[in-house]
């Protein structure tokens, strides 16, 4: 039985329908991370999740038990999740007093409480800071009281709010591994937004897609990166190359897709005459200055039109008929001795193209 | 000027000499003061609270006339207390006309809109952020409303301290329904009326001079236990 389910959700702020149809499952112990561009509902699903408001329709539940409506339900399954919110917010007290007052609004006893608080603030290393006001530390400092907060309660489910926006890359890199060290140490599960991808993907075992209030796709992240199953998806996580065509021929596996004036081979179970996305990703892509010889199945020539080099990648793009862009490594790039209106042959395999169905 | 050095002077005097008819006047301002801020705000503080956290039909409409009552004039709270406790009033029957215990429930008249006003102002100034994150930590509405007014204690000991200036500085009241009656109801700022009026202006700047003394003594222990 999933931890928490979610069923046709929907969240509606006056005309304004902010989460559309929403379905999910999350079970004990698992890390699934919503990623999504700003405003796309992420923060007002982890409010739903952690039962802040009350959703316009549609039902949650939490260990089978619907607590979407009910106000004594509601109270009980909160206090078996935590939730650390986007901006952290810190009482105006001592960073103890802070890490304590979860606990004691259990009515957990004292001494329980007292050692609990500081193994929590050794875990944090924040012992050191536990009699300074709250209010004044800094960022990443403050972000690290709030998660002690949280985990000092023992929570069911953890969730986390963007947990290491607007933080520098080393407070970053410290609350990535507390976040590690909090999965590993209690099978906590945990449920985070994020718009940084690559944390989503090193940290969740399952990643969902949110895109203007509606989960697009769900699966594991190599599954999303690999195979986004729609367009905004596909753009979302940065998928490169996404040329329009229909397939216009079927043998065994492979198909060929006629795009605007190019048939490109891939591997799909679609069927002919099937309008879809062709999504070629540019690592896929190989460059030569003479037409290959090699067993992949698409090769076109074509003019470059630029060349962007970023620390020790070189960014290709390529007139071909459309446009298409490689990553190659900056060594090669001076090797190939690549620059604008060079003519080069663009060479993937079509076990590198994904295909999406047009919806 | 002269005058006002002689005053400077002269209370100077009164309270190296701890003057007794001054030192009882203090006294008195001080207790009847301090009381009526002490209970108003009893009430004032839950009350104002309430008018914050739940939400009810006319709920901008008494927050409006909370602030427009601000600036009553310290009479008509007089006149209002006189007529309820006069011998006709509706509570004639308790006899505390003339008394410090009107003077008290007059003062704290006068302070509860300022205090309800300020309070529910200072719960407002709370960042939302902290309802949600004492409820995302599991706090039920009761202790999610104790934690943001803990979040304006700050605030609301500066509401206090107002509420006791207000009433230590008020005159009108006072003098209508306690009378200033010598040994009984006489305060610093009936006092000051008084003997302003007998042309006896060096003792009236120093009861005046006494009175910011208070002041300030009080308003600087309220503030040292508000930067704790």
């Amino acid at each position: 039985m999933a931890l928490i389910e979610v069923v046709g959700l929907q969240q509606k702020y006056g005309e304004r329908e902010i989460l559309k149809d929403i379905n999910l499952s999350i079970s004990k112990g698992e890390v699934f991370a919503l990623i999504g561009p700003t405003g796309a509902g992420k923060t007002t699903l982890l409010r739903l999740l952690d039962l802040l408001d009350i959703p316009t329709t549609g039902k949650i539940y939490f260990n089978g038990t619907d607590v979407a409506h009910s106000g004594k339900a509601r109270l009980e399954a909160r206090r078996k999740m935590a939730f650390v919110l986007q901006k952290p917010v810190v009482f105006n007290m001592s960073v103890y007093d802070n890490i304590i007052c979860g606990l004691k609004w259990r009515q957990m006893k004292s001494d329980s409480c007292q050692h609990k608080v500081k193994d929590i603030l050794e875990m944090v290393d924040l012992t050191t800071y536990k009699n300074r006001n709250a209010r004044t530390l800094s960022g990443g400092e403050a972000q690290r009281v709030a998660i002690a907060r949280a985990i000092v309660t023992e929570p069911e489910v953890l969730l986390l709010d963007e947990p290491t926006a607007n933080l520098d890359p080393a407070s970053a890199l410290k609350i990535e591994e507390l976040i590690v060290h909090i999965i590993n140490l209690h099978n906590t599960t945990l449920i985070m937004s994020t718009h940084d991808m690559s944390q989503g993907q090193r940290l969740a075992h399952r990643i969902g897609v949110l895109i203007n209030g509606k989960v697009l796709h769900a699966g594991s992240p190599r599954e999303v990166f690999n195979s986004p199953r729609t367009r905004e998806v596909a753009a979302f996580i940065g998928a490169e190359n996404i040329i329009s065509g229909v397939i216009k021929t079927k043998d065994g596996d492979i198909v060929t897709v006629e795009t605007a004036n190019k048939m490109i081979e891939a591997v799909s179970s679609y069927a002919v005459g099937e309008a879809v996305y062709t999504c070629i990703r540019p690592e896929e892509i190989t460059i030569s200055l003479v037409k290959p010889s090699s067993s992949a199945r698409n090769s076109f020539n074509g003019k470059i039109t630029r060349v962007i080099t970023t620390g020790s990648l070189s960014r290709v793009e390529v007139d071909c008929g459309f446009s298409l862009t490689a990553l190659i490594t900056k060594r090669s790039a001076e090797e190939l001795n690549l620059a604008t209106d060079k003519e080069v042959y663009l060479t993937f395999k079509a076990t590198g193209v994904h295909l999406i169905k047009k919806s | 000027m002269n005058e006002i050095w002689q005053g400077f002077l002269k209370a100077v005097e009164l309270i190296i000499s701890l003057d007794p008819e001054v030192m009882e006047i203090a006294g008195r301002s001080l207790r009847i003061s301090v009381t009526s801020a002490l209970l108003a705000s009893t009430i004032c503080i839950p009350l104002g609270s309430t008018i914050h956290f739940y939400n009810f039909r006319g709920k901008r409409i008494l927050i409006n006339l909370i602030q427009t009552f601000f600036s009553v004039p310290t009479v008509c709270i007089g006149l209002f207390v006189f007529v309820i406790f006069s011998r006709a009033g509706p509570l004639g029957e308790l006899n505390i006309l003339f008394t410090p215990t009107a003077m008290v429930i007059g003062q704290m008249i006068l302070i509860t809109p300022v205090l309800l006003g300020l309070t529910i102002s200072a719960l407002s100034g709370v960042d939302k952020a902290i309802s949600d994150t004492a409820r995302s930590l599991g706090a039920s509405n009761l202790q999610t409303m104790l934690a943001i007014i803990r979040e304006a204690r700050y605030a609301m000991m500066a509401t206090v301290i107002m509420g006791f200036g207000r009433a230590i500085s008020e005159v009108g009241c006072a003098l209508m329904v306690g009378g200033n009656i010598r040994g009984f109801t006489r305060i610093i700022t009936t006092a000051i009326s008084l003997e302003t009026s007998k042309g006896e202006l060096e003792l009236s700047i120093a009861l005046g001079i006494i009175l910011l003394t208070l002041a300030l003594i009080i308003n600087t222990i309220l503030n040292r236990i508000q930067q704790r």
